[in-house]
């Protein structure tokens, strides 16, 4: 059977990480990076925000952009769950409502990597372009 | 919710919310007393003894933005249809304790789930708090508390993608092990 992982083999996996990441400062420069915040009430762990949660932090490490994944409480979507917030380095936060894995994959891909809107922005008289 | 690991990430958010910096969650799987318990203790703010009886109710909520509060009745209603029980025991300034008891080979009762990675979510979502996590199989005990694994990381961050996946991997294994080793 194989080793089982253990809080030592974390802290050589950790001193091999510290050679290949290049430490950001504690929470100096979050401004500059994605971030994405996972509504997890009761409503959105209901809805399948675990699952979505888990896609982030995977497919954005995958993607190699460089974001923090956190969760947050309820954003009072209960409708559209689950819920994220998508903040891009130097502009305001958007919401997007019912992120699944394939919507959050059209979030990542669009919205994050190249700025492009994708549906489902809450609330839902949010200004686009196309309104303005 | 279709598990219980939903459950415990759903109402140790209360915790987080609580201002708890010390949270210890515990799953007490025990086949052959029948018995599978669930203990989420904080050391948040508390409640008063009126509200911990109000907060069963699904329409008591101490949120503005809306009237329902449904986290800890769905969670007492899945341990009630076992027919297991939920107790809250909390006091101001010191903390709130949740005991579960679901009633183990009842039909009803919701599968464990991905604990791993519910446990995953809650440490590297809330990297400033502590958290201890208890999983009890018959006689085998496996603990991981985040003060030790912080001391591992030496400085760094616990949100970082690969320590993240590292340690849903970690706990998985451990746990594993843990009920295969007690089956065998």
């Amino acid at each position: 059977m194989a080793k089982v992982k253990s809080l030592a083999d974390l802290r050589k996996m950790k001193e091999d990480l510290q050679a290949k990441v290049h430490l950001r400062e504690k929470g100096d420069n979050y401004e500059s990076l994605v971030q994405v915040k996972v509504g997890m009430g009761t409503s959105g762990i209901a809805s399948g925000a675990k699952e979505t949660f888990n896609f982030f932090i995977e497919e954005l490490e995958k993607r190699s952009i460089e974001a923090v994944v956190t969760q947050t409480g309820d954003m009072g979507y209960s409708f559209a769950e689950p819920t994220v917030e998508v903040t891009l380095p130097g502009k305001d936060p958007i919401v997007f409502g019912g992120v699944n894995t394939k919507k959050a994959d059209q979030i990542i891909e669009s919205y994050i990597k190249n700025g492009e809107l994708v549906e489902g922005i809450l609330p839902e008289n949010y200004d686009t372009i196309d309104n303005k | 919710m279709k598990d219980i690991a939903l459950h415990i990430l759903d109402v140790a958010n209360n915790s987080v919310s609580a201002k708890s910096l010390l949270t210890e969650i515990t799953i007490d799987e025990q086949p052959d007393a029948n018995t599978l318990t669930v203990t989420i203790k904080d050391n948040g703010r508390g409640m008063s003894e009126e509200i911990a009886k109000r907060i069963v109710d699904p329409f008591y909520t101490t949120r503005t933005t809306r009237k329902v509060g449904l986290g800890i009745p769905l969670f007492k209603q899945n341990a009630e249809k076992t027919g297991g029980y939920l107790t809250i025991e909390s006091k101001e300034g010191v903390g709130t304790t949740v005991v579960a008891m679901f009633v183990y080979d009842n039909i009803d009762r919701p599968p464990v789930g991905d604990i791993a990675g519910v446990m995953t979510i809650l440490i590297t979502g809330n990297p400033e708090i502590d958290f201890i996590y208890t999983h009890v199989f018959k006689e085998k005990t496996i603990t991981f508390d985040t003060r030790e694994i912080k001391e591992a990381l030496d400085g760094m961050p616990i949100n970082n993608p690969q320590i993240v996946m590292y340690l849903r991997e970690m706990f998985e294994e451990n746990i594993q092990e843990i009920i295969n080793n007690n089956s065998n």
